[in-house]
């Protein structure tokens, strides 16, 4: 067990950087994960941590000691592919003890290690199986596996569970949230999807082309998204952005304009704005409802009605050029070509400035996350 | 399966066209050689005149006239060209496997002007054997010969040796030939292999901290041995068949003929169609009994190995 911290990581291949200085303080036993959209470096970071990439500048500790120049083995990391990386030849058994070092670990040890981790991860009757006789599933416990018996420091995950089907990963997740209480190791988790991200993290790293964006508990990010990236990031369906002139600005509350000609006055910590300003308020699909016209923030014609069954999502053209989503009662008997009103309440919404900043919200009420803030 | 599809059956016909025409002319230039080699080899045909020949049942090969025995299955000189063959197929393929496994496995590194080095390794290859064997003919010459000058140089001999003539280094310079000419082949074969092995199997066994030694012999070797039969098998059927080095290198050395040199011998050089084209079918059964034995010993998987 360790706490992983990074200073200053960067990375070049040839002449191009494409982690740009990342500061990161992994806290022993957490579960970490990164997240961002494709290409934004998440592997690369993973990879350097593990030591299959070198890192060009900064300082890479993990349970206190600088590990830049050490190698993958002495850094007591075990690493589980996207790929599953097993070896084809081989059955699960001698996968799962082929990490084991011959010299340090006697046979009666390594099979004891191989058979508690397959108890575990429900792989005990696969024992002599080859890769390609097992599902996808059943694979990927086996890349587990593998990485449970050498009892490493901190594990890696490059996007574990993105090769599955959708119900094989909500109950592969949940058995690594499983493994995670029970071993209560350091866990660095690589995915783009942010419903694993939120599900799963203590901390969720949100990076984008290189560096870091945000870091932070799920409900940290999902209330208080620190840029309009992770405030699009967070969240399904995605939150709505629109535009707003400041009409009146203070600590305490911002009003705004918006587009459709509507004032609202917003909870949130206006200091750094000027009246005038241009802003973006961001409003998620959940968070809204279907409300007179008149009384409404603003109104638009219903293009598609998506019904999900326990709720519906309503896209609705407001003339700008991105429909807004609404997320409505499963029962909804709202139609297309209709047109509507969208409301929101005033605590719900985000204000982001000019640079695409947030502006603190003041009126968030969220027990959970108070309990947590309280914590720390 | 009472009735294959109509679908099935037009693609089995499109099929069966498709393989007319070179099953034809497998026939015209295969087949029939093939068939006239073991015709002949029951008769008592000659060069001299092939238009006269008769048909003397299993003479060529077993005969006894007058209480002593005759034919090509006593012949110690065919069995010592038996021995030779196997003996020349089993040491230069091995070789040649062994040390094309190594240029591969440095050909597989990432270093710069690797293209260059691939290309280069394969020139004793695309020479023409002819061409190559006349070469080495010269470099291993007894008086003018620039490996024995070397040696002398470097006082590792204190007089030139007869390569090519002697009867102790004639196989060995036959070997050496043909491993410098083919292990570029075999290389190339296992760097195709080496190519297809999944690389995160490698990342996951660095993580793991395994020892390079331990990864090639439990993973790489095991993932390649397929391919790797698949090459010791067209390898060794060309060595079995091996003609045109010996042939320039070590001509008329008894310590050096091979099944096909005997056979050629008794073709055109004693004019014995008939007991010649015995050698030769002898040879195919041999060379057939040995690729055999090795498929079944070494269980190659035929459908298998080549991808
Ligand atoms: N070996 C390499 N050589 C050059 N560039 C590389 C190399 N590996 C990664 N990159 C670049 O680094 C950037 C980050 O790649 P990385 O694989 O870390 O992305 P990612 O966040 O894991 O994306 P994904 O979600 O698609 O897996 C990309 O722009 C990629 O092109
Ligand atoms: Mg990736």
């Amino acid at each position: 067990m360790a706490d992983v911290v990074l200073k200053q990581i960067r990375k070049r291949f040839g002449p191009i950087e494409t982690i740009h200085g990342v500061d990161l303080n992994i806290r022993d036993g957490e579960f970490c994960v990164f997240v961002g959209p494709s290409g934004c470096g998440k592997s690369t970071l993973l990879r350097l941590i593990a030591g299959l990439e070198d890192i060009s500048d900064g300082e890479l500790r993990i349970g206190g000691d600088v590990v830049n120049d050490t190698v993958p083995k002495d850094r007591g990391v075990a690493m589980v592919f996207q790929s599953y990386a097993l070896y084809p030849h081989m059955s699960v058994f001698e996968n799962m003890a082929f990490g084991l070092d011959l010299a340090k670990h006697s046979k009666d040890e390594q099979n004891a290690r191989v058979m508690a981790a397959a108890k575990t991860l429900q792989l005990e009757e696969l024992l002599d199986r080859k890769p390609k006789e097992l599902s996808g599933g059943q694979r990927q416990r086996v890349a587990i596996g593998r990485a449970i018996v050498r009892k490493p420091r901190v594990f890696l995950f490059d996007e574990p569970l993105s090769n599955l089907d959708a119900a094989l990963r909500v109950q592969m997740r949940i058995e690594l949230a499983k493994l995670h209480e029970k071993l209560n190791t350091t866990m660095i988790y690589v995915t783009h999807d942010q419903v694993e991200a939120m599900t799963m993290a203590d901390k969720i790293v949100v990076l984008r082309a290189g560096t870091v964006e945000q870091v932070g508990t799920p409900l940290e990010l999902y209330h208080y998204p620190a840029n309009l990236f992770v405030a699009g990031f967070i969240g399904s369906p995605k939150m709505n952005f629109i535009s707003a002139k400041i009409t009146q600005v203070s600590q305490q509350s911002v009003t705004l304009k918006l587009e459709s000609g509507k004032e609202v006055s917003l909870p949130v910590d206006g200091s750094g704005l000027a009246t005038a300003d241009r802003v973006t308020v961001g409003i998620r699909p959940e968070h809204c409802s279907i409300a007179d016209q008149d009384t409404a923030l603003f109104t638009g014609t219903v293009e598609v009605v998506e019904h999900l069954g326990e709720a519906g999502l309503v896209y609705v053209r407001t003339g700008s050029d991105e429909l807004f989503v609404a997320r409505v009662a499963g029962d909804t008997a709202i139609k297309t070509g209709e047109t509507v009103g969208i409301q929101a309440a005033e605590q719900d919404c985000y204000v982001f400035d000019t640079a695409d900043m947030a502006k603190r919200r003041l009126a968030v009420d969220n027990a959970p996350l108070k309990a947590q803030m309280a914590l720390n | 399966m009472a009735h294959a599809s109509s679908l099935t059956r037009s693609r089995r016909r499109s099929a069966w066209i498709f393989l007319i025409p070179m099953l034809a002319i497998l026939a015209v230039v295969a087949g029939w050689p093939l068939l006239r080699t073991f015709y002949f080899g029951f008769t008592d045909a000659n060069l001299s005149d092939l238009s006269s020949y008769s048909f003397i049942g299993i003479e060529n090969f077993y005969a006894v006239y007058d209480g002593e025995a005759y034919g090509l299955l006593i012949d110690p000189e065919w069995w010592q060209a038996v021995w030779n063959t196997l003996f020349f197929s089993v040491i230069s393929v091995s070789l040649e496997t062994a040390l094309g496994m190594v240029v591969a496995l440095v050909l597989n590194q990432n270093f710069r002007g690797r293209g260059l080095v691939r290309a280069a390794v394969l020139i004793p290859w695309a020479i023409p054997t002819i061409v190559s064997a006349r070469m080495w003919n010269w470099m291993l010459h007894d008086q003018f010969g620039i490996i024995n000058d070397m040696l002398m140089k470097l006082g590792i001999l204190s007089a030139p040796i007869a390569w090519t003539a002697s009867p102790d280094w004639a196989m060995s310079a036959v070997i050496l030939v043909d491993v410098w000419k083919t292990t570029p082949f075999m290389a190339l074969l296992i760097l195709a292999a080496l190519q297809m092995l999944p690389g995160d199997c490698y990342e996951a066994a660095r993580v793991d901290g395994i020892h390079p030694v331990r990864v090639f012999f439990k993973v790489t070797l095991p993932l390649i041995k397929p391919a790797v039969m698949v090459a010791v098998i067209f390898r060794a059927l060309d060595a079995l068949r091996v003609f045109d080095v010996i042939y320039v290198l070590t001509p008329n050395n008894p310590q050096t003929t091979t099944m096909s040199v005997y056979a050629r011998q008794q073709l055109v050089d004693f004019q014995e169609v008939g007991y010649g084209s015995a050698a030769s079918t002898l040879l195919f059964v041999v060379i057939a009994f040995c690729i055999m034995a090795y498929i079944m010993i070494g269980r190659v998987r035929l459908d298998e190995g080549g991808h």
